[in-house]
């Protein structure tokens, strides 16, 4: 439910949720509105829904301003500028989204093999810990005394045989629960815990965990589909062709902030479109390039989707004479920085989006999970975590390190995209009302497409955004 | 006398003008945008890492940015202009506490402190980047260059986009 009450001007109009739950609330009209209204076709008394009307007021005293939020008629093939700013919509996704009925993801296995190892992650905006117990199981819990609210966990690795939090060291297990509470028979005689105060109604807040081939995730949901029927079957065999089984080493991890919405970044690995018209690097080394085979993978809710090609030469062609990226003369200096071995079968490149927090990037011999950790409306953390397989060949493993140089905040590819995504929001930031075009490929989408000219895949992201928002 | 021994029997003061001389003209090249110079202050098979802390201290192989020959660092200098999308910037790098550690055979170890500053169109200037450097240096024909530079940076998260060099 969104109302927006203002203590200035004697007006509130607010919509939202199903149907039967509809309200409208109307106040006091005054003429300036009346008009404005009819000026913006807005008919007070028949406002649609689901939609949400948020209302500024003037402190100036001059007309005041109805900023409506409604999804444009077009559907998902227009995306209005209001979900990338609006603090209302912002916190209706930390519930709904990242606190809903999703699996986010949290960790690597290898990030915490022993029992005792913790990891301090974070999904959507809220803090947790991630912990082996003793028997072997992985916990997830939240990053928050059960007392006082107190962030106890404070690095991002560690080893614990227990958490203490500092403030009245309320001690906790591995598994979340409450052990121990200083003071709580009092002190001779005085004070103390009430007598009926129970410890095991004051354990930390645990989450579901689930777990494949060395990959962990969580949810906030009591209730939540198995992780393999979550992320569906097509999407499944790709991660499985990546995350095999075999032991994952972890090699290393990049932290960025990206002054933007946290879905354009999920937006532009969803968009082969761009790839080919942006990225010099991988337009010239045929790295991904929409005159190469490729395909579009999404899931059958839309939620998760796929960029997948095969590496093409660095050779002009009357398929590729529009790209003004394709360098056809342009050589490294040092051409060790990319020399790519053929590592995985089929496609040379997979990126997957994972609803609702996680990339994960095959990209010739580069492989990294970025884990998308939003930090209000217009900012979110990237956080790349690279890894290889334990006991590779050196030689692999230098590639991997050499060709990371395509990847994170400096980047020869995906700086361009952290810059890009940064001058989407600074473009759109001033008008809420605008939408963005979304029509190549069509207007629709489909679970797979055999080639890069399409916005499908983000198309079926906004239908399933929509749908879990209810906008 | 090499070239080499002679830096070696330099007075130590000497020495110390010599070695903050580099660094001088090294920040002032970078700020000065003239990236084109950059590599010539590095040896042939120069190593130039940008690390964060992290990985530093857990031995972890993977940098930020990466560079292995004098190659790499041309085609970064190729990438900034010509090949990368990135906003209009200024850089402005300060670097401090010089410490001379001493020479190991004929290589010269120096660890600095640095902070860089960045400034945007129409943003406050904010800091980019703190952090240290271990750096490797060698006599090559008479003058330093660096062996081996290895910026480790405090900063947990980069602001957006790394682009020009440290």
């Amino acid at each position: 439910m969104f109302v927006q009450a203002t203590t200035t001007m004697p007006m509130i109009v607010a919509v939202s949720g199903d149907l039967a739950e509809a309200c409208i609330v109307v106040v006091k009209i005054e003429i300036d509105l009346c008009m404005l209204a009819v000026y913006n076709r807005i008919i007070l008394w028949q406002v649609p829904v689901p939609c949400v009307v948020l209302k500024i007021p003037s402190e100036a005293g001059g007309q005041p301003m109805v900023v409506r939020h409604q999804w444009p008629k077009e559907g998902i093939s227009r995306i209005p500028y209001w979900v990338y700013t609006d603090p209302e919509v912002y916190a209706r996704e930390q519930e709904r989204i990242f606190c809903g009925r999703s699996w986010a993801y949290v960790a690597l296995e290898a990030e915490i093999p022993t029992a005792g190892d913790f990891k301090r992650t974070i999904i959507g905006d809220k803090p947790v810990v991630v912990v082996r117990d003793e028997a072997g199981g992985l916990n997830v819990v939240e990053n928050r005394c059960a007392h006082r609210g107190v962030q106890f966990c404070q690095t991002h690795l560690g080893h614990a045989t227990e958490f203490m939090c500092p403030y009245h060291q309320w001690t906790y297990n591995l598994q979340g629960d409450l052990i121990g509470v200083p003071f709580r028979h009092g002190i001779k005689q005085q004070g103390g815990m009430p007598a009926d105060f129970a410890l095991k109604q004051h354990g930390l807040r645990k989450l579901q965990v689930a777990t494949r081939h060395g990959v962990v995730f969580a949810s906030f949901a009591d209730e939540v589909e198995p992780l393999e029927d979550y992320l569906g079957l097509d999407m499944l065999k790709l991660f499985d062709r990546v995350f095999d089984g075999r032991e994952i080493e972890v090699l290393g991890y990049s932290r960025q902030l990206i002054p933007a919405n946290w879905k354009l970044m999920f937006e532009n690995i969803k968009d082969p479109y761009h790839a080919s018209l942006l990225h010099v690097f991988l337009v010239t080394f045929g790295l991904f390039r929409a005159d190469n085979p490729s395909k579009v993978q999404v899931d059958k809710t839309g939620r998760h989707g796929a960029l997948i090609s095969w590496r093409g030469e660095q050779q002009r062609t009357s398929d590729n004479a529009e790209m003004k990226s394709l360098l056809e003369h342009f050589t490294l200096r040092d051409p060790s920085i990319l020399q790519p071995v053929r590592e995985f079968p089929e496609y040379t490149v997979v990126m997957m989006t994972l609803w609702p927090n996680l990339i994960i990037q095959q990209q010739s011999n580069t492989l990294a999970m970025r884990q998308l950790v939003t930090k209000g409306p217009e900012s979110f953390e990237l956080a790349w975590t690279f890894f290889g397989y334990k006991d590779e060949p050196d030689d692999l493993r230098h590639r991997r390190i050499r060709q990371a140089n395509l990847m994170g905040p400096a980047g020869f590819v995906s700086l361009d995209d952290s810059e890009v995504i940064k001058f989407s929001q600074e473009g759109l930031r001033q008008y809420p009302e605008g939408t963005g075009v979304m029509e190549m490929g069509g207007r629709d989408w489909q679970e797979s497409e055999s080639h890069m000219v399409t916005e499908g895949a983000i198309r079926s992201f906004y239908d399933y955004y929509r749908r879990v928002m209810e906008l | 006398m090499t070239a080499s021994e002679n830096f070696r029997t330099l007075h130590r003061r000497d020495l110390r003008l010599d070695v903050e001389e580099l660094y001088a003209e090294y920040v002032a090249c970078l700020d000065e945008e003239r990236f084109e110079e950059w590599p010539e202050f590095f040896t042939d098979d120069a190593i130039y890492r940008i690390i964060p802390r992290e990985n530093f201290e857990r031995g972890l192989p993977i940098a930020t940015l990466h560079c292995e020959s004098k190659g790499y660092l041309q085609d970064r200098v190729v990438a900034i202009r010509q090949t990368s999308v990135y906003a209009p910037r200024y850089m402005r790098r300060l670097v401090s506490n010089i410490r001379i550690l001493g020479w190991q055979d004929d290589r010269l170890e120096v660890h600095v402190n640095y902070a860089a500053f960045e400034t945007l169109r129409d943003e406050l200037t904010r800091v980019f980047s703190v952090g240290r450097c271990h750096d490797t240096l060698v006599d090559v024909g008479g003058s330093l260059k660096f062996k081996e530079k290895l910026v480790i940076f405090d900063s947990e998260l980069i602001p957006n986009s790394l682009i020009y060099p440290l």
